[in-house]
């Protein structure tokens, strides 16, 4: 049995729809993987205990509040108080290009901009994961 | 191992990981399953099962909640099917309880079945006593969506809650055959929706002509999206546990289970042990070419496999 890769799949912030997260998901789910899905409006609180409960290796956020300066260092400081930074974190959504490369450079691992397709995503978490 | 150390003094992570062990790899997973098997047997064990999107999820978060407000801890395996083509799957059984992912008094975990056709997966049965040494007082397994034959979670549950819903028409007849047996208790939800009372109705007829059961099974009806009567089926649900408790049934049943693993895992070892020792020496190849031939039978080949390794 080979171990698929699981993903927790969040749509954090209060704004609107989740379409761009459920079709990462899908995606994720047709290249085998196995995805959990959490919805809309998870704190990031919320998503690093799903995540630690659910023993997920990447977890991938789609973000379209402008929230993302806010969430993204959130999420990565939390996960490195629960001794869990080996969780590669990914996001997507509205981010304008300024705003990247500090979120590199703060621990998460790569930004897909709309418009980047599923199968980019999908390359790098199968080169990323251990 | 360090991992079952820090699981027994209930850290999460650690928790997280041994169940992890037990959905991947079968050599650790029983090394791990020896050491903590003497800590198992603490939990109540309560089966989910039901028709897809009848509420089965809606159901244990609210049921969580109730258990929660009497400070007993909880934990949740809630299994969706995985993708034969792919090998992927989408776990969004975890949508309908995020009330709880920060509540240190309960663990939430999505499984994939991974190929297995039961309605539950192949780990669940070791994730469950993963959580029942990690001290959970309830086991709460939210199955697959049921259609026909999915009854696995009878074989792993002490209590099993079938949630049925108005509208399922006619297949109240076709799934009664498969899986109305399993039901311990009967919720009716969405109880809110037309017909609800109908299908109650109908259901309570059902049980009353089944006549060879032990205990005639309740039907409760519950609206879960709106938290009503929930108190009457944890009710419904302590009251058969005492009840199997007082008759020793519980017992029996969990031995039974026990009995039905173990000889599970005697097949599961003795097909892998025939098949590689045969496969090995390329016997059940020229078997099967002899069989082609009409040079033997096939229960004759099989006496002959059997017997050199046995
Ligand atoms: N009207 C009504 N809708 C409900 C009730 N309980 C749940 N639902 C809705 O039914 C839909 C399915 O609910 P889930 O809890 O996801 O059902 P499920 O059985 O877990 O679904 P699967 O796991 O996909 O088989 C959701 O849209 C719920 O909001 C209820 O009591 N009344
Ligand atoms: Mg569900």
């Amino acid at each position: 049995m080979s171990k698929p890769i699981r993903v927790l799949v969040a749509k954090p912030g209060l704004d609107g729809h989740d379409r761009g997260a459920k079709m990462i998901a899908r995606a994720l789910r047709d290249a085998g993987m196995e995805v959990i899905y959490t919805g809309l409006r998870q704190t990031p609180e919320q998503i690093v205990a799903a995540a630690i409960q659910e023993d997920v290796d990447v977890i991938g956020m789609s973000i379209l509040s402008g929230a993302h300066n806010h969430l993204f260092p959130k999420i990565i400081k939390l996960l490195k108080e629960q001794n869990a930074e080996d969780i590669l974190v990914i996001g997507g959504g509205v981010i304008p290009e300024d705003d990247i490369p500090a979120l590199l450079e703060g621990g998460i691992a790569a930004i897909f901009t709309p418009g980047t397709p599923t199968t980019d995503t999908v390359k790098f978490i199968k080169e990323n994961v251990k | 191992m360090e991992l079952i150390e820090r699981m027994l003094n209930g850290d999460k992570r650690a928790c997280a990981r041994l169940i992890s062990i037990v959905e991947n790899n079968a050599k650790e997973s029983e090394e791990v399953i020896r050491k903590i098997y003497k800590h198992t047997g603490n939990a109540h064990i309560i089966g989910i099962t039901g028709p897809p999107g009848a509420g089965k999820s809606t159901l244990t978060d609210k049921l969580v909640k109730l258990l929660r407000k009497q400070d007993k801890t909880v934990g949740i395996i809630a299994v969706d099917p995985t993708s034969p083509y792919t090998g992927g799957a989408i776990l969004g059984d975890r949508i309908r309880m995020n009330d709880h992912a920060l509540d240190p008094g309960v663990f939430i975990r999505s499984m994939g079945t991974r190929g297995y056709l039961g309605g539950l997966a192949k780990a669940t049965r070791n994730a469950m006593k993963i959580l029942d040494a990690f001290g959970c007082d309830y086991i709460i397994i939210e199955t697959v969506g049921v259609g026909q034959s999915e009854v696995d979670i009878v074989k792993a549950a002490d209590t099993v809650v079938m949630v049925m819903v108005p509208g399922l028409g006619d297949d109240i007849q076709s799934i009664k055959a498969g899986i109305m047996e399993i039901g311990d208790i009967f919720a009716v939800n969405k109880s809110d929706l037309f017909g609800a009372q109908r299908t109650a109705t109908e259901i309570n007829m059902m049980l009353d002509l089944d006549q060879n059961m032990g205990r005639r099974p309740p039907v409760v009806m519950v609206t879960a999206s709106k938290n009503e009567n929930i108190d009457k089926l944890y009710h419904e649900i302590e009251k058969q546990y005492s009840y199997m408790k007082v008759e020793g049934i519980l017992e029996e049943r969990r031995k039974l289970n026990l009995k039905r693993e173990l000889v599970e895992l005697v097949e599961e070892e003795l097909r892998k042990v025939v098949l590689r020792e045969s496969d090995n020496n390329g016997e059940i190849e020229n078997a099967s070419n002899k069989l082609l031939n009409k040079e033997t039978d096939p229960f004759t080949e099989r006496d002959l496999l059997l017997k050199k390794i046995i």
